[in-house]
């Protein structure tokens, strides 16, 4: 989930594309660069990185709260939805929504450790 | 040897460069008492005169990545290029390119070694908001030679917070052994309480304004010990869930020294996090006017 966040979010095509349709950006991303290793060449790829079905879900629905509940990094997502999001709304208004959809969790938040 | 002339620690606000430069109804209401803070805060490190900065950051997932992850980091590169596309596309962050000082890089990377630390290092680093932000509201010239060191509060697991503190003390053996007549200033920004992401976030102040309270007079006062029988990597989770940042603040605590009073104090209580200052400076505070006399 973070590779694709990270991958997505530094990319202003893929912002868009994942923008205006999640679930095709989630499936394409899986299949052609899920495996792909940063800074290497094509041919040199991971052969394991797949997405379980719940973060698949989550990430195909757009969904932020269930994102921060299976342990995506906060900082990730949060980043991405703003520039996503934040030109449908006022000012701040995207960002307090964000964070008033989770205020159901409380400490200790879900571990985002390696 | 070179001579440190000033140690500064700062939160780094990406918005402060929209919210300084913006005009009309797109000024926010607090903009002119930030913009004053930081003007003072800037006249602390221009009275210095210093020749070469060292900054310490952190980068926020821009170049340091899971796939390779350094704890600590040292950049030693002729240049940086700075500030990413998605910090223009959310804090309207400028391009930047800055010097930087090799042979301290150098210095740094070799002495810091021989201490028992094992920095990274960095030949082409791109740096980021962590650096730049302090940049522009302490030198928007941004025209002095800067050695770049990153930290991980990011991606945990963390270095423990004493950790941190070492380093920053290590910092300051390294840059007062440089064989060098240079001025330098060392200068590293973090957060005091902070939530990104979570159900905390963008309130009406920082998350834990007690938490803030607090670390405020543990820096102001270079009260490491106070501050490190407290912290913990487990604590800093309870005032915000991107607090783990602070640990840059007890870095520079570090550098500063123990029981170091800082010459400068200021703070600025803004929605989302508080803002909040030190300046100290090891070798007696420079005369007001000092640097008019040199340019003379």
């Amino acid at each position: 989930m973070d590779k694709f966040l990270f991958t997505v979010d530094r990319d202003p095509a893929l912002v868009e594309r994942y923008r205006g349709d999640p679930r095709g950006t989630v499936e394409w991303w899986e299949a052609e660069e899920a495996n792909r290793i940063l800074n290497c060449i094509s041919d040199e790829r991971s052969t394991w990185l797949a997405f379980e079905d719940d973060e698949r879900e989550a990430l195909a629905t757009h969904d932020h709260v269930r994102l921060f509940e299976l342990g995506a990094h906060p900082f990730l997502t949060l980043t991405l939805f703003i520039a996503m999001f934040e030109r449908d709304h006022g000012p701040l208004e995207y960002q307090l929504a964000y964070g008033e959809a989770l205020k159901h969790l409380s400490l200790p938040y879900p571990d985002i450790a390696t | 040897m070179a001579e440190i002339v000033a140690v500064i620690a700062s939160t780094h606000h990406p918005f402060y460069y929209r919210a300084s430069t913006a005009v009309g109804d797109d000024r926010p209401p607090f903009a002119d008492e930030w913009v004053r803070k930081i003007e003072a805060f800037r006249e602390t490190l221009t009275r210095a005169r210093p020749d070469v900065l060292v900054m310490v950051g952190s980068d926020h997932f821009h170049q340091l990545w899971l796939d390779n992850m350094p704890q600590f980091l040292v950049g030693k590169a002729p240049f940086y290029d700075a500030n990413w596309y998605n910090e223009e596309r959310e804090f309207g962050l400028p391009r930047m390119t800055l010097a930087g000082q090799e042979d301290l890089s150098a210095h740094v990377l070799r002495g810091g070694l021989d201490l028992g630390f094992d920095l990274a290092f960095s030949n082409e680093l791109r740096i980021d908001h962590s650096i730049t932000c302090p940049i522009i509201t302490l030198r928007p010239e941004a025209d002095l030679p800067i050695v770049p060191i990153y930290t991980n509060i990011f991606a945990p697991p963390l270095p423990q917070p004493g950790r941190f503190v070492a380093l920053g003390k290590a910092i300051r053996e390294l840059v007062e052994s440089w064989p060098s007549d240079q001025r330098v200033a060392i200068i590293g920004t973090g957060h005091l309480s902070l939530e990104l992401g979570g159900p905390r976030q963008f309130g009406e102040h920082g998350p834990d304004p007690e938490f803030d309270r607090r670390a405020v007079e543990w820096i102001a006062n270079g009260d490491i010990d106070g501050c490190c029988r407290e912290v913990t990597l487990d604590s800093l989770h309870l005032p915000g869930n991107a607090t783990h940042g602070f640990m840059d603040f007890m870095l520079m605590m570090g550098v500063a020294g123990e029981g170091a009073k800082a010459h400068h104090v200021d703070s600025l209580d803004l929605f989302h996090t508080m803002e909040a200052y030190f300046t100290w400076y090891p070798n007696g505070a420079p005369q007001v006017g000092a640097q008019d006399g040199a340019a003379r």
